[in-house]
């Protein structure tokens, strides 16, 4: 269905990029909160690409079908890439205030589906939220 | 454009109304320190109303903006925050613990002036 992609090399990117998946998350369907799920971690994905790799390229793609309403968001870099990717999920999601990872665990537990494929030179996260249209009102 | 610092009394208000950059939420903090710390305000209040996501970023910031205020000897408040934004921060684990909250502007200036009032009856 829709697709929208965003360079995002700078601030306005993040703001570009949540603004579109503002738009493409009310249109397919979810509801406020859910919109604010998904623009929280497409603001924290593109942080992370413009903190590690100086910026990366956002692509919005609504994958929704008769059964499901589904956005994806997917954030390719050319940073240096993750080297423990594992641990990289596993810090960062802390209760302890003052302890800061990646944001991953973060995303991971806003969105239904997270899959991180990272080299030096070459960094793909691609995450995704389903609702199936029986949940909603 | 930066975060617009109102005096009201011996408050301090700062209402945010954009999203903020990097570089702009750390002007604000700084802007919001340096105001404090001339004004001599005996209560900040925060209101981030406008704002409909707050990511990790910027909920550090607040954080330490209000710790930082604080440190300073002055009571610090945040505002507004609306519905959706406090159940993302949750889920996300970053929801500020330690950062006093009210729901509105009208609430957080009645419940500084409580404060500030209690505070100077109780030293004289």
């Amino acid at each position: 269905m829709g697709e929208r992609v965003i360079a995002v090399d700078d601030v306005d990117g993040i703001i570009a990029a949540r603004q579109a998946g503002r738009e493409m998350a009310r249109i397919a369907g979810f509801g406020s909160i859910d919109q604010t799920r998904i623009i929280t971690a497409i603001s924290e994905l593109t942080r992370n690409a413009l903190i590690h790799a100086s910026g990366g390229i956002c692509t919005l793609t609504d994958d929704s079908d008769d059964k499901f309403i589904r956005i994806a968001v997917r954030v390719d870099d050319h940073g240096p890439g993750i080297p423990d990717i594992e641990q990289a999920l596993a810090d960062g999601f802390t209760t302890i205030e003052g302890s800061y990872g990646s944001g991953l665990p973060i995303v991971s537990r806003l969105l239904s589906t997270l899959v991180i494929e990272s080299e030096p030179g070459h960094t793909v996260v691609s995450a995704a939220m389903s609702r199936h249209r029986s949940d909603l009102r | 454009m930066r975060v617009p610092i109102l005096k009201l009394g011996n408050l301090l208000i700062a209402s945010i109304q954009v999203e903020l950059s990097d570089t702009g939420a750390r002007r604000f903090q700084d802007d919001l320190l340096e105001t404090v710390a001339k004004s001599d305000a005996d209560g900040v209040v925060i209101d981030i109303a406008a704002l409909d996501v707050v990511d990790s970023y910027l909920a550090r910031i607040l954080s330490e903006t209000a710790a930082q205020v604080n440190l300073l000897g002055t009571k610090a408040v945040l505002c507004g925050m609306q519905p959706a934004v406090a159940l993302t921060l949750v889920e996300m684990g970053r929801e500020m613990l330690g950062v006093t909250t009210r729901l509105d502007l009208d609430q957080a200036v009645g419940s500084l002036r409580r404060k500030i009032g209690t505070q100077q009856a109780e030293h004289g």
